[in-house]
């Protein structure tokens, strides 16, 4: 299998090109954006790396180079699998077209970049989902590449980190996209079953396919603050139940308090954090005091 | 032959057979149990233990009602986590016991409300994908009605996945897929028509892996031809299923589900 072997090395601080599709809050630099939680307009350059609003501290959506670039160790990444395209299973109208669209807006190739790299020294398996690729959507791709990074991973004995970030199943490659959430889980499960170490981030949005699978499959599992985390999508529900939903309603303050998630972390200390769960559990049970 | 239009008006019909009508008549001294030692016992799934041609089996279905009594009573077959955590609760019982699983599916989908997220509908599904994938006893999945997405895949991670003739298996309904992707829910039509979410049509692409006769209008016009092709089909299948060892079980299961998705490369 070649695939495993072949390494390209990504710069982790690519330019993210200049229109950014509409539903996610556009950061360009020299530029006023609102925040999302807040609704203050804060100036793009006080942002910094980390991309967290200076007045209520909420981590703003980032996209998989922003993500990469605070979170692995300089120089250690390189991506796996980068040559998985789309394809419309379907004859879904205009969908090669859409998706042609989404790679040249956002200069990536489908909603997941997986590859191997370093955190704080600890070598691990990360997936990145990207929000701007269509919500996130898993289709065929991210189900693919993730079950591949699930399958490389308990090859070469390594801990897996994904960062979640999906709207859930991609519609355009109906039930295709469905059975990936039980690919992905059968390639967690045999991760698992190896005595290896999973962490899941969850971070906004993270809904519907994705929650019901892989995002809550983590032995550890983290949020960002704020992150809206659900199964269901707040309209459906309030057209189900036919009533408003209580404030924080889906949030990881909420799934925390509900038992759900391990930890939120601000992102700030996210890639210590993960540092220090990877060093923990790379330590074997043997190595006593 | 039926369109697709017809076989979704055949689907939603509340004379449509439900699980406990094929259980009751297809296994033997079905006995029922409830709950999932957690939180509570959901009616919209039924589950228990019973024989099948004399041999013990696990026995679990998502139970929707013939009346709107009934349908109150099990949530018109939307499954809260609970609900999930039964049926896994279950499975594993009968990986103790060595027993082989069933289930019968038929949900428009998990039930959608504030106290399926507060108890972790997300998490419920999750757990047991993983746990199905690995569980050490033969599974076969019958899709009786609909077949609702992550709310049917949660019990439908199976060996063998079966379909009515008359069942439909989606992503999400036609109604939702036409309003999600092109804003206009009156297009539900070429939505069903485009989604490939029929028995034959799942069948040609390998989701599925068999296609249970049904009479034309619906099984409630000939109950016993597909409870007994069910039957015939189940002692058939776990006689093949039964001779692979725990690991060519699993192995087959495992790629099975690997090979499912379409990509370049
Ligand atoms: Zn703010």
């Amino acid at each position: 299998m070649n695939i495993f072997k072949k390494k390209t090395y990504v710069p982790i601080n690519i330019q993210r090109p200049d229109d950014e599709p509409a539903q996610v809050p556009i950061i360009k630099d020299g530029m006023w954006t609102k925040c999302p939680k807040c609704e203050k307009t804060i100036y793009v350059k006080e942002l910094s790396d980390h991309k967290v609003c200076v007045v209520c501290k909420n981590p703003f959506r980032i996209g998989v180079n922003e993500r990469l670039g605070i979170t692995v160790d300089e120089n250690t990444f390189s991506e796996l699998f980068a040559n998985i395209r789309t394809k419309n299973p379907m004859n879904f109208p205009n969908y090669e077209k859409k998706i042609d669209e989404v790679c040249k807006k956002t200069g990536i190739q489908e909603a997941v970049i997986s590859g191997e790299c370093e955190i704080n020294g600890e070598k691990c398996i990360i997936c990145i989902m990207d929000s701007n690729f269509i919500m996130g959507s898993m289709g065929s791709v991210v189900g693919e590449k993730i079950t591949r990074s699930f399958e490389h991973a308990t090859e070469n004995n390594l801990p897996i980190v994904i960062f979640t970030a999906s709207g859930g199943a991609r519609m355009q490659e109906g039930i295709n996209s469905l059975m990936q959430m039980a690919k992905i889980s059968a390639a967690a499960a045999r991760h698992n079953e190896k005595g290896l170490l999973y962490i899941t981030v969850l971070t906004d949005p993270t809904t519907g396919g994705v929650t019901a699978s892989f995002a809550m499959q983590g032995d550890v599992i983290l949020s960002e603050p704020n992150a809206l985390i659900g199964f269901a999508g707040a309209r459906v529900i309030e057209n189900t139940i036919k009533q408003k939903l209580p404030e924080g309603f889906q949030r990881a303050e909420f799934l925390l308090e509900h038992g759900f998630i391990d930890k939120i972390v601000k992102r700030e200390e996210l890639k210590n954090t993960i540092g220090n769960i990877l060093k923990i559990h790379s330590i074997g049970g043997e190595e006593v005091l | 032959m039926n369109t697709v239009a017809d076989i979704i008006k055949i689907v939603r019909k509340t004379t449509r057979p439900t699980s406990l009508e094929y259980i009751e008549h297809i296994f033997d001294g079905f006995v029922e149990f409830h709950g999932d030692r957690l939180f509570a016992d959901d009616k919209a799934v039924v589950g228990g233990i019973a024989l099948l041609n004399g041999m013990p089996v696990t026995v679990i279905g998502i139970q929707k009602g013939h009346t709107i009594e009934e349908n109150v009573l099990r949530n018109f077959g939307s499954v809260h986590p609970e609900g999930y955590r039964k049926a896994l609760r279950l499975m594993k019982q009968a990986e103790k016991f060595n027993r082989p699983v069933i289930t019968f599916i038929n949900t428009a989908g998990a039930f959608c409300g504030i106290g399926a997220e507060e108890r972790g509908q997300g998490e419920a599904i999750a757990r047991n994908l993983i746990e199905m994938s690995s569980l050490k006893v033969p599974i076969i999945s019958i899709i009786i009605g609909e077949g609702g997405s992550g709310g049917a895949i949660a019990l439908a991670l199976a060996d063998k996945v079966w379909m009515l003739e008359n069942s439909v298996y989606s992503i999400l309904s036609p109604e939702g897929f036409a309003s999600i992707l092109w804003k206009d829910v009156k297009r539900s039509g070429e939505a069903a028509e485009l989604m490939k979410m029929t028995a034959r049509d799942l069948l040609d692409i390998e989701i599925i892996d068999k296609v249970i006769k049904e009479h034309e209008d619906g099984a409630e016009n000939d109950f016993d031809l597909t409870a007994n092709e069910i039957k015939l089909s189940l002692i058939e299948e776990f006689n093949e299923l039964r001779s692979f060892s725990t690991d060519e079980l699993l192995q087959k299961r495992y790629e099975k589900f690997r090979n499912m998705g379409e990509y370049l490369e």
